[in-house]
């Protein structure tokens, strides 16, 4: 065994250190060498970015087109597209404020323009209660499941379960709790109360918070073994210097802990903002956004007339808009907020 | 080491490639291979014919049970008719209905490789689909069945031509229980609002829910509002309005209100809002096969709807058909449609308009009196074919048939007369006023507004 070798030191670096100590070679090798390596880098970016990217490309890319397209005509989806009728933003005029036909524009504001805001409402609304609801909850049971007690790995994975199964069979699961006559009406029953006079997952004023419970119930997990996992990265010795300086638990919370997953929370925070804009499973399960849109969000509500109403051009307009404001809030969030967690990285990184 | 890696590496993409490329690639081949012997209808019946494939898609799965016996019937069908026909070989796939009509017919004609043979509703969106030159035109080539089929090829025709054939057609009304009636003291079944209003007291005062909705499903409740139309609507309001979209006329307000006052007398269950139609015992088929609602306004797949919720025992099953009975939808007061006109719809195929002659053969046999009668002996349906209506075995079945051969005349559901844009607005501004959110009114503006976008 050579010291190089015993130095842990790679041989090609050290061949390199070596050439480039003896001065600049002669000018062809290199270019050979450099030409060989230009083709074998092309040939493996090929070989392994281009499956993913013609796949990306077919079943991503020109989807997304094809839509932006579709928005600008009006098409039923049956009659063939180059039959279709080309009417410009208008789809787009029908969503956002009832279209630009005077005679229409009552019309199309109670029966689109309408129904498309309460859906965007409701996704906004999913995502300011994310913040106000899941997070501080989600914080709370975290900072618990940090602490050392018996059958805690246990709890975790309770915790975590619900996040787990599929959206579907956790939706179907629900609904038979719901049921008009399921357990959770038999448990109001039982406790001298009424349930809500619409039925669980249809009432006007119950079924959005009732949707709400079942999302939470659903992607917390998610929000907890995230936090766990960042809790798990703040060193013991802070916590146990600040114990022996007196702070107490909530101090060495709210003061180390909390402060220090900041950049975790800020991108469950992203995720969930995503995820909310783009809720679109559990939703239509527990019957696709409610009869009268009680709990629709903007993509059960694309589904609903696009697909079901087969009209197309509209569906494809509303799909474009949700599009539109995430990558918008993708974009906004990555700047203002997550800005200070990367270049941190970048500064510890060098 | 390394090479080794990527040898792993390299074996897994070709395998995923390979997945991928078999995935592509597991549509059944196209078989729209053309034939120059056969014309329009007749039947090729050399045996040395030019070789043909025919791909027919149709809605009969397996239930929850596992049975499949519309499926099987298919299958003996085609079976029979190969056999007589051996050049002809005939693919079948059994689609899920809703997958069927809602997804992979609209794609499969769009894509230019459509089934030659498929399911058709009829009405609205087999007008788009004939507008946009996707379907045979079988007015000459089955001008023979459309005679003997009579006005139940209506909803398959558009202007004067043929572009579908119904093998099966029935129309709707209220079934009951004739026990819970009895314990109730109702006498005779209403054949007035009135009457209704009162056997709803009546039940209710039994502590016997009345009426069973679906409303979950959207469609089971809009069938309320269609029939309070029919009756306010004359035959002349219905045409314009399946024909041009055009809502002007009072009568379609006036549905809504009758409607209106008739949620006012809470006939129905609790929550029906969330209640679906068909799965589950609390489901409103459920409610009534378990004897805890009498009555619902369901067409004649109820019947064996609610054969789902017994044991599946012949016993079972006879135990409930001792105890179901049916009655047309009610009279209403004033009104100018037609008292006698009855709702209804069916199911039929339509041929590809590049599907070889063979299909319109095919769709001759599917139709002829033999495959009707057996249709309706094996699986329970309701044939078209006149000849064949004798072969229904149940008598409650019957009943119906014999009503809807005495309707002035049906109106197909109007949800699929008006297709899918106009009729789903209609029936989400129905199930809005069931819920307690919109007018009559608002129903009959949801129509016009998505009529305009159509």
């Amino acid at each position: 065994m050579t010291a190089l070798e015993a130095s842990g030191v790679d041989q090609g670096s050290a061949v390199d250190a070596k050439a480039s100590a003896a001065g600049p070679r002669p000018m062809t090798p290199v270019t050979n060498h450099k030409r060989r390596d230009t083709i074998r880098k092309w040939g493996e970016i090929t070989l392994f970015v281009g499956p993913a990217l013609v796949l990306f490309l077919t079943f991503v890319v020109y989807p997304v087109v094809s839509a932006a397209r579709y928005s600008f005509y009006k098409w039923n989806g049956v009659s063939q597209f180059s039959d279709a009728q080309y009417i410009g933003f208008e789809n787009y005029a029908r969503a956002l404020f009832g279209g630009t036909d005077p005679d229409l524009k009552q019309a199309f504001t109670t029966q689109y323009s309408q129904p498309f805001w309460d859906a965007l409402g409701h996704n906004f609304a999913i995502i300011g209660l994310s913040m106000v609801v899941q997070l501080p909850l989600a914080l709370l049971i975290a900072l618990t499941l940090n602490r050392k007690f018996p059958g805690r790995s246990s709890v975790r994975v309770i915790m975590f379960a619900p996040y787990v199964l599929s959206e579907v069979i956790a939706g179907v699961m629900w609904l038979i709790i719901f049921d008009p006559n399921g357990i959770a009406t038999d448990f109001m029953h039982s406790i001298g109360l009424n349930p809500p006079a619409g039925g669980w997952l249809e009432d006007q004023t119950w079924a959005f918070w009732v949707v709400f419970f079942v999302i939470t119930w659903k992607y917390i997990g998610l929000a907890i073994i995230l936090f766990l996992a960042g809790l798990s990265g703040v060193p013991e010795d802070l916590q146990e210097a600040a114990s022996i300086d007196g702070a107490s638990w909530w101090q060495i919370q709210w003061r180390i802990n909390i402060p220090l997953i900041g950049p975790t929370i800020r991108i469950w925070a992203f995720l969930s903002i995503i995820g909310s804009i783009q809720l679109f499973d559990m939703v239509w399960v527990l019957n696709q956004g409610g009869t009268t849109g009680q709990y629709s969000t903007i993509a059960t509500y694309m589904m609903q007339i696009g697909f079901f109403r087969s009209d197309w051009g509209y569906g494809s307009a509303i799909a474009v808009i949700m599009f539109f404001i995430s990558f918008v809030i993708a974009i906004a969030y990555m700047l203002v907020v997550l800005r200070n967690d990367n270049t941190d990285r970048v500064r510890k990184a060098r | 080491m390394t090479n080794l890696r990527r040898a792993g590496a390299l074996t897994a993409l070709l395998a995923s490639t390979a997945l991928v490329l078999t995935a592509c690639s597991s549509d059944p081949e196209p078989s729209t291979e053309p034939t120059s012997g056969a014309t329009g209808g007749t039947e090729s019946e050399a045996p040395n014919a030019e070789p043909v494939t025919l791909t027919w898609w149709h809605n009969g799965v397996a239930g929850d049970n596992g049975e499949n016996s519309l499926g099987d019937y298919w299958d003996k069908v085609a079976a029979d008719y190969t056999a007589e026909h051996p050049n002809v070989t005939i693919n079948i796939e059994q689609i899920q209905n809703e997958d069927l009509q809602r997804t992979r017919i609209p794609t499969a004609l769009q894509s230019g490789d459509a089934p030659d043979i498929f399911q058709q509703w009829g009405g609205g969106e087999m007008a788009a689909q004939a507008d946009a030159g996707y379907l045979m035109d079988l007015s000459e080539s089955n001008a023979e069945d459309v005679t003997k089929l009579g006005g139940a090829v209506a909803p398959w025709q558009v202007g004067d031509k043929t572009y579908g054939l119904p093998f099966q057609f029935a129309v709707e009304g209220v079934w009951y229980r004739p026990s819970l009636f009895e314990q109730a003291g109702i006498t005779a079944v209403p054949t007035t609002m009135g009457e209704l209003d009162d056997a709803v007291q009546k039940l209710k005062d039994a502590d016997i829910i009345p009426i069973a909705v679906g409303a979950g499903d959207k469609w089971p409740a809009a069938h309320w509002w269609y029939n309070f139309a029919l009756r306010s609507c004359s035959q002349e309001a219905l045409n314009a309005g399946t024909g041009s979209f055009d809502f002007s006329d009072p009568c379609w307000v006036d549905a809504g209100e009758q409607l209106q006052a008739m949620i006012d007398t809470e006939p129905f269950q609790d929550q029906f809002t969330s209640t679906v139609a068909q799965t589950g015992a609390t489901s409103s088929a459920g409610l009534v096969a378990t004897g805890k609602a009498a009555m619902e306004l369901m067409g004649q797949w109820n019947y064996f709807v609610y054969e789902g919720f017994t044991d599946g025992t012949d016993e079972g099953k006879a135990a409930l058909h001792e105890d179901l009975d049916w009655f047309p939808m009610p009279a209403t007061t004033g009104g100018a449609g037609d008292p006698t006109a009855a709702l209804g719809g069916g199911d039929g195929f339509s041929c590809y308009v590049d599907a070889p002659p063979e299909c319109a053969d095919f769709l001759s046999y599917i139709v002829s009196d033999d495959v009707q009668a057996g249709f309706a002996e094996a699986v329970g349906g309701m044939p078209v074919a006149p000849a064949a209506a004798s072969s229904i075995e149940s008598p409650v079945l019957s009943k119906l048939s014999s009503v809807a051969g005495d309707a002035g005349y049906v109106q197909l559901w109007l949800d699929t007369a008006f297709g899918p844009n106009v009729g789903g607005a209609m029936n989400d501004g129905i199930v809005a006023m069931f819920a307690g959110q919109g007018s009559s009114q608002d129903i009959v503006d949801a129509m016009t507004a998505a009529a305009a976008t159509s």
